[in-house]
């Protein structure tokens, strides 16, 4: 019943007519973005450039101040990781804790990361923005990351707590019997099963620290310590209707995620679809 | 060589719970090892208090004032929620929220299911179509806008297309209704694979065997997929659902991006308002409040939603 008919073969074409619709507007995104100046402004939308440039490119690629758009992924690197970094190493360590613990405590400290992640953070933006401006970390990297790590705390911690509940206890509990401190147990016998849960995390929270948009607009924005967002941004803002440059740093920001993508789509479809379940 | 039982927190903190007096039993089974050391749990609760609950609180109380940023403030009771119902720029940009989120929540729910459902079996090419029709997911919301700003641009290709079918062309984002439905479209055409790809690993679940008995006794494809479907993806309908509803609600920089909030604020949500008030007007008191009301609507919604689709089974 589930052979391929034609009825499948037509519901193939179906689909990958409904696709390539859907993913027209990355045609757009090409054809213009290497359009030269003056082709951008008198070809039609939908034509190909009959002589292609990369002057659009060069153009972005070379611009300064808040457009610095190199300057935006090197800073955007760096907030990502360093944000994913303290959550795998905070949230693993707390979400151990918490899944294997058998005491009330326990159960109330989950339930607070529970709420955490519904709870919305738009009202508490405004006092974080007051608090980190006293102390000084407003446009600072390392004020970023600890914003972003604590934001996205809840979600990292209850993608490890749900995998640590489904880890069988024997191996830890060999150890143990095997006169293993619990620090040795979780360092030697956790830590590398916990491995694909850290895929997850470092993949979900890594993807939304990297998109975003409105928190390094209000912390980053003018300070020269941007993210890549924000400085693109800043460039768009700049110009009115230079389509072809605009979709120059358009391509130029997507590359880092789609390559990433294209090497890891499995981890990361996985990802979304179990880590949210 | 022994065991070595760990007792000592497990026992000690059950029996300080029990402030009475009378000597409490463990109210569930000791663990037979410790597990890592408690005070691992502590930064991640400090950060998530702080950043999560004490911001929150202070956000709502600073909702209560007229505070400007600097200098000083005054205690203003419900001033800023009656100037908020009061104006009608900001009720609309509570209609527009409303009417983004639920759209988006409809729309993407609905492609994302079509779309899973004709991937789901036997189509030879089903992987590489997903990867492709999830990509969109993966990037950001800004650079999506800003394609999507060029194809509604008036000399753009969409007014291209639909001039081939005879219609004249449109002022997409100029126009305060269509303006918000472009912004809907944009929205849902990136994150329907997200919803695509939780229907997936939904549907993944159901039972071949069942759906090929009933198929044999005679089943239409309607009633399988009714009777059969339905149920046992009604987890993954309740998670899309809930993620989607928020995320609409949230929604910010496609809003920023393809409008501004024009023309003449007629697409400003609550999000670009709290942004506005805040961060550009200085109107930290006011701006609280309208982040307290999308709190509440967030919140709100979010528990209806659980309540709507909670698996009765």
């Amino acid at each position: 019943m589930f052979r391929y008919t034609k009825a499948t073969f037509l519901r193939e074409v179906v689909v990958w007519i409904a696709a390539l619709i859907t993913l027209m507007p990355f045609y757009f995104l090409f054809i213009t973005a290497l359009k030269s100046d003056e082709e951008a402004l008198t070809t039609g939308s939908s034509t190909p450039p009959s002589r292609p440039s990369v002057q659009s490119f060069a153009d972005v690629l070379t611009a300064g101040g808040d457009s610095n758009i190199l300057l935006g992924l090197l800073h955007s690197v760096i907030i990502t990781v360093g944000s994913i970094m303290g959550m795998v190493v905070i949230g693993s360590l707390a979400a151990y804790v918490l899944a294997r613990s058998t005491q009330r405590w326990g159960s109330v400290a989950f339930y607070l990361f529970l709420i955490a992640i519904i709870l919305p953070t738009q009202l508490g933006l405004i006092p974080l923005y007051i608090g980190a401006r006293q102390l000084g970390l407003v446009g600072s990297l390392w004020g970023m990351i600890v914003l972003y790590t604590g934001t996205l705390m809840p979600l990292a911690v209850f993608l490890y707590a749900s995998f640590f509940r489904g880890l069988p206890r024997d191996y830890e509990e060999a150890a143990a019997i095997d006169g293993a401190s619990p620090t040795r147990v979780f360092f030697r016998i956790v830590l590398p099963l916990m491995a694909p849960a850290t895929g997850t995390v470092a993949i979900l929270t890594g993807l939304i620290v990297w998109n975003d948009f409105f928190s390094a607009l209000i912390f980053l924005g003018g300070s020269g310590n941007q993210t890549v967002t924000v400085s693109m941004y800043y460039y768009v803002g700049g110009l009115v209707s230079a389509w072809n440059k605009i979709f120059a740093i358009v391509i130029i920001s997507m590359v880092p995620i789609l390559t990433f993508y294209l090497f890891a789509q499995k981890k990361f479809i996985q990802g979304f679809a179990g880590g949210i379940k | 060589m022994t065991a070595t039982i760990g007792t000592g927190p497990v026992v000690r903190e059950g029996s300080a719970a029990a402030g009475d007096g009378t000597p409490s039993r463990p109210r569930r089974a000791r663990p037979l090892i410790t597990y890592g050391y408690w005070w691992w749990a502590l930064p991640a609760i400090a950060m998530v208090l702080l950043i999560h609950y004490i911001a929150t609180a202070g956000g709502a109380f600073y909702a209560f004032t007229d505070w400007t940023g600097i200098g000083d403030f005054n205690f203003i009771g419900l001033d800023n929620f009656k100037r908020i119902f009061e104006d009608p720029a900001l009720i609309g940009s509570l209609k527009n929220t409303l009417f983004l989120a639920f759209g988006f929540l409809i729309l993407t729910n609905l492609f994302g299911l079509l779309l899973a459902l004709a991937l789901n079996r036997s189509l030879k090419t089903r992987y590489l179509l997903r990867v492709l029709l999830f990509m969109p997911v993966v990037l950001s919301p800004l650079a999506v806008s800003y394609i999507w700003k060029f194809i509604f641009d008036f000399k753009g290709p969409l007014n291209s297309v639909i001039g081939w079918f005879g219609i004249e062309p449109k002022v997409w984002l100029a126009d305060p209704t269509l303006s918000l439905w472009a912004i809907l479209v944009v929205m849902a055409w990136q994150t329907t694979g997200m919803c695509m790809v939780i229907y997936l690993a939904g549907l993944a679940t159901v039972s071949q065997d069942i759906e090929e008995a009933a198929a044999l006794d005679g089943a239409s494809t309607w009633r399988r997929f009714r009777s059969i479907t339905v149920p046992s993806i009604r987890p993954s309908i309740a998670i899309a659902s809930t993620l989607m509803l928020v995320q609409g609600l949230r929604v910010f920089d496609q809003v920023m991006a393809l409008t501004g909030g024009g023309p003449a604020g007629d697409t400003e949500t609550l999000a670009t308002q709290v942004y506005k008030q805040t961060f550009a007007l200085s109107n930290f008191g006011f701006g609280a409040a309208l982040a307290l009301i999308l709190t509440l609507v967030i919140l709100v919604f979010s528990v209806l939603q659980q309540a709507a689709t909670k698996d009765r089974s």
